[in-house]
């Protein structure tokens, strides 16, 4: 049943992760990267990670995303132009790129024998308490300033993106 | 495990389709409401009292020609309304509408699913129901529409931000996420509803507020309103899907009343214990609604009425009765004052569409950052800082 | 098996973060580039959500908890500055926005 469910979100996450880099219009890649998201969130349900899970819903597939959706539907730009690309990009990129994916997958390999599985209720510790006490006791430092790193870049975006007073 | 599958397929079968019946009558409420403030009866030719104008709008609907035009996105054109409708719908699924009941000898809960985020999952499944405006208006290819979907979606992601800290005070209080929990908690009595045991006056205000920007409704209706921007996102749209999006719209509206009753008005918990006589408080109800159908059925103004509102006067009475039967007491009564509550709340939102006028676009936005966030979040101050002291 | 093995979960967080790198580097469009910056940062949350698992610790989460809020930063100051681009050269193709070079 966990192979399953694995199975089935992970073919929707490469699927549409494939779509994203693959698709001429920004507003479609930005539909496919909701969907990445959303097939994650899945994921992070199955590995106990509950509270994460409904985060990255609502920060990131709810929030992020839509900020994505408004600035291309805002500049319409259209779909991209295929201009020249240069000759080695085209023929080294895909090899190097697979090469880069197999050392990965055999280092994964090797590091995590047969043994170790995950199923569903195996870690009980992703609960919204257990987070919450994480964070405000252990993590607190890295809080704050986080908290303040927020606050610079709403700052920073306003700046950017207001209108000159003539 | 069979027989929660089993009793869950028909929990899942009976709450959608009273949920779907609820939405086509919460129409008619509305219009029969907004037409009595507005001194005139509404619709009363279809059928007695107008009671199967929802059907007749149904069937208008469902057999108009579904337009598919050739300038539109096909894909996002298609998917917007079906996310809108499943975002809305979806979030039905964890709001309890009763405590453990033994049905035939299962033991089984009033809800079709008891997370312990439930709370996250409804703000998470509202954060997901912005694209299908936001697509809805990209994708139909129209000025109009993308105005409309572009405002629409500025002002649900604004607004849910003060929504959440509205939630999160009587979280504090409650110390749960899960909605199960939430109305556990306020167990017993009135005095215990997170209203008025915690002081949530302030979040309880900020929370309907905010609901209404959620929902797109008057006064915070700009980008659906008919003489601003033709028809806003849905400008596009015929047949099943513009029904898709108000479909949509009410499953919201009905969402945020059980969430504010959950979270504020202690859910399905009476304002005095049943065994203190609350137990009769529908039987009263519903007999003298009863008894005054079947007086105004005798000096009937129309005549028509001659004959529909008696009958409307024996079937409350007959409510009546089934609420004195022991046997379903136990489920019946806890149900009853939920749906109580919950039709106050809708009732509110359906009084304040017809009082009040729209707010302008920029009043609109600079209402919800520079006058409600604070609010709410100088709210959830307090209320973390009472709660230390407290305890 | 009803049960997953933890080199699958972290073998797909491989193949999201190669996918990544793919449109970071093939990709012209501005906002194409950022969204693939995204699903990069994306495969990282869920490798650490894995070790979480596998180390039967929460701590990991709250590593995912301040990526999600970085990238959510990073997010709302790179769209300005894709805004502020679009509105001096009227361009999101990123070849073209090299008046620095030469």
């Amino acid at each position: 049943m966990d192979v399953i469910l694995f199975l089935i979100f992970a073919a929707i996450a490469v699927v549409a992760a494939i779509n994203v880099v693959v698709q001429t219009h920004p507003i479609s890649s930005a539909v496919s990267l909701i969907g990445v998201m959303g097939s994650l969130a899945v994921l992070y349900l199955l590995l106990g990670a509950e509270f994460i899970a409904a985060a990255q819903v609502i920060v990131y597939a709810g929030a992020v995303m839509v900020l994505f959706v408004f600035v291309i539907m805002l500049l319409n730009a259209g779909a991209e132009a295929r201009v020249g690309r240069s000759f080695v990009a085209s023929l080294l990129g895909a090899p190097v790129l697979i090469a880069l994916l197999a050392v990965l997958a055999w280092v994964v390999e090797r590091i995590y024998p047969r043994g170790t599985t995950v199923h569903f209720g195996g870690f009980t510790g992703g609960s919204a308490q257990a987070v919450g006490r994480a964070l405000f006791t252990t993590y607190l430092l890295p809080f704050e300033i986080t908290s303040i790193l927020v606050l610079i870049a709403i700052i920073g975006a306003v700046v950017l993106a207001r209108k000159e007073i003539d | 495990m069979d027989s929660f599958i089993v009793i869950s397929l028909i929990k899942i079968v009976l709450v959608f389709a009273v949920l779907m019946t609820t939405l086509a009558y919460l129409q008619w409420v509305e219009r029969k409401v907004i037409a009595h403030i507005q001194v005139r009866p509404g619709p009363y030719r279809v059928g007695p009292h107008g009671l199967l104008q929802p059907l007749a709008d149904v069937i208008k609907l469902i057999t108009k020609e579904d337009l598919l035009p050739h300038y539109v996105n096909r894909p996002l054109y298609v998917a917007a309304p079906f996310i809108a409708v499943t975002m809305s719908l979806l979030s039905i699924s964890v709001i309890p509408f009763g405590p453990t009941i033994e049905v035939a000898g299962y033991k089984t809960s009033m809800q079709l699913t008891d997370l312990n985020i439930g709370v996250l999952f409804v703000l998470a499944v509202s954060s997901m129901g912005v694209y299908g405006i936001a697509l809805a208006g990209w994708s139909s290819n129209n000025k109009y529409s993308l105005l409309g979907g572009l405002r629409s979606s500025a002002q649900m992601i604004s607004y849910e931000l003060p929504l959440s800290m509205a939630i999160a005070s009587p979280l504090l209080i409650s110390n749960t996420l899960s909605l199960r929990d939430l109305v556990g908690t306020q167990a017993g009595n009135l005095w215990h509803w997170n209203l008025f045991h915690g002081w949530q006056y302030v979040s309880f205000i900020v929370f309907l507020i905010a609901g209404f920007a959620e929902t797109n409704r008057v006064p915070f209706d700009l980008p659906e309103a008919e003489n601003e921007l033709v028809a806003g996102f849905h400008t596009e749209y015929s047949s099943m899907k513009f029904a898709s999006f108000f479909m949509a719209e009410y499953a919201n509206m009905i969402t945020v009343s059980c969430m504010a009753v959950v979270l504020f008005l202690g859910g399905w918990v009476a304002p005095w214990p049943a065994e203190y006589g609350s137990r009769f408080v529908p039987v009263i109800v519903f007999a003298a609604a009863g008894l005054i159908a079947l007086y105004h059925g005798a000096h009937a103004a129309r005549k028509r009425d001659m004959y529909s509102l008696p009958v409307v006067g024996v079937c409350f009475l007959i409510t009546a009765a089934i609420f004195l039967l022991p046997m379903v007491q136990a489920w019946l009564l806890p149900l009853f004052w939920f749906l109580a509550k919950t039709g106050a709340i809708l009732f509110a939102f359906i009084w304040v569409r017809g009082t009040l006028p729209r707010f302008r676009y920029d009043q609109l936005m600079g209402f919800a950052w520079k006058t409600l966030f604070p609010v709410a979040v100088a709210n959830l101050l307090v209320t973390g800082l009472v709660v230390a002291l407290v305890s | 098996m009803a049960q997953v093995p933890v080199s699958w979960f972290l073998s797909l967080s491989a193949v999201l973060f190669v996918l990544g790198v793919a449109g970071f580097v093939f990709r012209r469009n501005i906002i194409t580039v950022f969204m693939s910056i995204e699903l990069m940062l994306n495969a990282v949350n869920l490798s650490f959500v894995t070790f979480a698992y596998q180390r039967q610790a929460v701590d990991a989460h709250l590593f995912v908890f301040f990526v999600m809020v970085v990238a959510a930063a990073e997010a709302a100051v790179g769209l300005a500055i894709i805004l502020t681009v679009f509105k001096n050269r009227a361009t999101l193709n990123i070849d073209e926005v090299d008046s620095m070079k030469n």
